[in-house]
């Protein structure tokens, strides 16, 4: 289960990138480039990228309205993504799906989705194809804390467990739905502690721990793929910015959000692949400025794509 | 070519595709050897196993957001809800993600899945057990809506239904199953979009979906000895609505009833009726187009008020004298 240099340092690259993807996308946002509304992950960079670590490229995952980062972990190309969020032709959906949308088939997104826990029997369907096809493939499913109370998310695990389908679900405990404390919406401690009443593995990992959750996520991808059926994982952490770009952040004081970023999983993980001596200042370095210029690039090319065209206003309703 | 019940060619094409295509498997509730609540799937886990005709737990929402997962990912699931009325539990996976996802995600993506499910009363089930309601998902896009109203049609539109690379909805009236017809052995499907003429006549077109269109016929039976020549339209599918058929038949008769089994109010009835309105057949109209429908009442347990509670025979035959009157 040793990671190698190699895997240590994308993951680096990864968090880091879905950091800078965020922080453009709210300046974009800020300056009326970006249309709507988004739900951004900063803070939360170390379960996307830890998560999707642990698993192989063909394998699946379904996303949340807070997609960007996994979008991105799993392969997503920051030019379409961008573009996407512009509106353009040229975007991951053709400017039809915009934030809460983004799927990627090809690299096994299955897409993020505008519906609370609206991913989760997606996930378990796909989870059921692979069973049925014999693809060895696991799907990863992604929800937030929210999802947990909902109906579908109780349905589906149910099922999962029952055909010990090839799936495992994590939980991105961000403390908050919307602003409703955690501890105000769900009668149990933790998320994970539903996974007793699935029979199944239920794990909590500190979810700004990049390495933590990826030898989590492995373990229960490894379970999955070897046919024993799903789990159920709760990262915890934290979202710094507020739920969507509406949100004036009065629920939750200055102190506690001060509190977690010290906590920032990037940060961390800098400092341990420095004095773990698994890379130098300038190697990571040299990766922030490489990101720094693919992030660039991407806007520039977001913005000088092409509007969609009205007359193509109805592609895609019916196959 | 042989008699068949629709319930049985229903199930005939439901085999030919597994049969056809390893991708095509069923989910539902006692779908298995309960054999389907009404015993649409009997016998069809004895040929392909609990592994393609598969028993789930009481969870609608999850059955058809699985079928969602499972198309996305290469596959051809068909669900079945053991009653039309229990598609009100799987809506967000059906009208927020099954219809959506395809245009959602730029045209990159296909849902082919079918949801299957018995509707209508006369059961005496009442009113949780008994409603037409497939006009409510024609109103979305992104799905296509089936109404098959006899036994060769039901095995030519699953078929279709099946094959199509969109989630369909396939709306069986429960007082369908026991209906025989003339089916084919041989593999045949029907255009999803295609109006069928169930019967020519030349004085008044009546439009009529699933079980009404074999109460229109017999009302046109009845009126024939009248003297009074009906033609019957059925549209078969809601979504695509084959408006042409219907207003070439407007064109010739100069006359149109629309009979459906949902509730009046907001129903297909009115969609097919604006139709008729905006077209060059407003001309043709000698008399103002008429609806029968459902009482807007959810469906009553006693029979006398159960019977009551949507269009029978006899009411269509007297809708028709009105409109020749």
């Amino acid at each position: 289960m040793d990671l190698t240099k190699e895997k240590r340092l994308w993951m680096y690259r990864k968090m880091y990138e879905i950091r800078r993807f965020e922080l453009e996308v709210d300046r974009l946002f800020k300056a009326n480039m970006i249309w709507g509304t988004c739900h951004l992950s900063v803070g939360e960079e170390a379960t996307a990228v830890g998560a999707i670590a642990a698993l192989e490229a063909d394998d699946m995952i379904t996303s949340t309205h807070r997609g960007h980062g996994h979008c991105i972990a799993k392969g997503g190309r920051l030019p379409q993504m961008f573009a996407e969020l512009l509106g353009r032709e040229t975007g991951y959906c053709r400017g039809r799906g915009g934030s809460m949308h983004i799927a990627d088939i090809e690299t096994g997104n299955l897409g993020a989705n505008g519906i609370v826990g609206g991913g989760v029997p997606i996930a378990t369907g796909a989870a059921l194809a692979s069973k049925m096809k014999k693809d060895g493939k696991v799907t990863l499913c992604f929800f937030g804390d929210g999802a947990n109370n909902q109906g579908v998310f109780h349905e589906s695990l149910n099922i999962a467990s029952l055909w010990r389908l090839p799936v495992v679900y994590l939980c991105e405990n961000n403390l908050y739905g919307m602003s409703v404390a955690f501890s105000r919406s769900t009668a149990v401690k933790n998320v994970a502690d539903r996974a007793a009443a699935y029979d199944m593995p239920g794990e909590i990992v500190d979810g700004n721990d990049v390495e933590a959750v990826y030898h989590v996520v492995k373990k229960a991808v490894e379970r999955a793929r070897r046919g024993e059926g799903p789990s159920l994982i709760e990262a915890k952490t934290y979202r710094w910015l507020g739920h969507s770009k509406s949100d004036a952040n009065v629920y939750r004081t200055k102190e506690e959000i001060e509190e977690w970023k010290q906590k920032c999983p990037i940060k961390r993980y800098r400092l341990k692949l420095v004095e773990e001596k698994i890379a130098t200042e300038e190697e990571l370095d040299r990766i922030e400025k490489e990101v720094e210029r693919e992030i660039q690039d991407a806007i520039e090319y977001a913005k000088n794509s092409p509007e969609p065209s009205l007359e193509d206003i109805a592609d895609g309703v019916y196959a | 070519m042989a008699e068949k019940l629709y319930i049985d060619a229903l199930r005939e094409g439901l085999r030919e595709e597994m049969q056809r295509d390893e991708s095509v498997f069923l989910l539902g509730e006692d779908i298995g050897i309960y054999g389907g609540a009404f015993g649409v799937t009997r016998g069809l886990i004895d040929e392909f196993g609990e592994e393609r005709v598969i028993d789930t737990p009481i969870s609608e929402q999850a059955i058809v957001g699985m079928a969602v997962g499972a198309a996305l990912s290469g596959m051809r699931p068909i669900a079945e809800i053991m009653f039309f009325d229990f598609l009100t539990l799987a809506m967000d996976q059906l009208i927020n993600q099954g219809a959506k996802i395809r245009y959602m995600f730029g045209g990159k993506a296909k849902v082919p899945m079918v949801v299957r499910a018995p509707m209508g009363s006369g059961t005496g089930a009442a009113a949780q057990h008994s409603q037409s309601f497939p006009g409510v998902f024609a109103h979305f896009p992104g799905l296509k809506v089936v109404i098959p109203s006899t036994p060769y049609d039901v095995k030519g539109l699953i078929k279709a239904a099946i094959r199509d690379d969109n989630p369909v909805v396939f709306a069986e009236h429960k007082l369908l199953y026991r209906v025989k017809g003339e089916v084919p052995d041989e593999d045949y499907v029907l255009p999803l979009g295609k109006a069928d003429v169930k019967r020519k006549g030349r004085d008044i077109t009546i439009v009529a979906g699933s079980i009404m269109v074999i109460r229109a016929l017999e009302a046109a039976k009845e009126l024939e000895k009248e003297g009074i020549d009906v033609e019957v339209i059925d549209p078969r599918t809601l979504k695509p609505l084959d408006m042409r058929t219907i207003i070439d038949s407007v064109k010739k008769t100069g006359r149109v009833l629309i009979v459906e089994d949902d509730p009046m109010s907001f129903g297909w009835g009115a969609e097919v009726a604006a139709g008729i309105a905006g077209s060059e057949a407003f001309d043709y109209l000698d008399a103002p187009v008429k609806r029968l429908a459902g009482l807007d009442i959810p469906i009553p347990y006693n029979p006398n008020l159960e019977r009551h509670a949507v269009p029978q025979v006899e009411n269509i035959v007297e809708a028709v004298r009105e409109l020749l009157r």
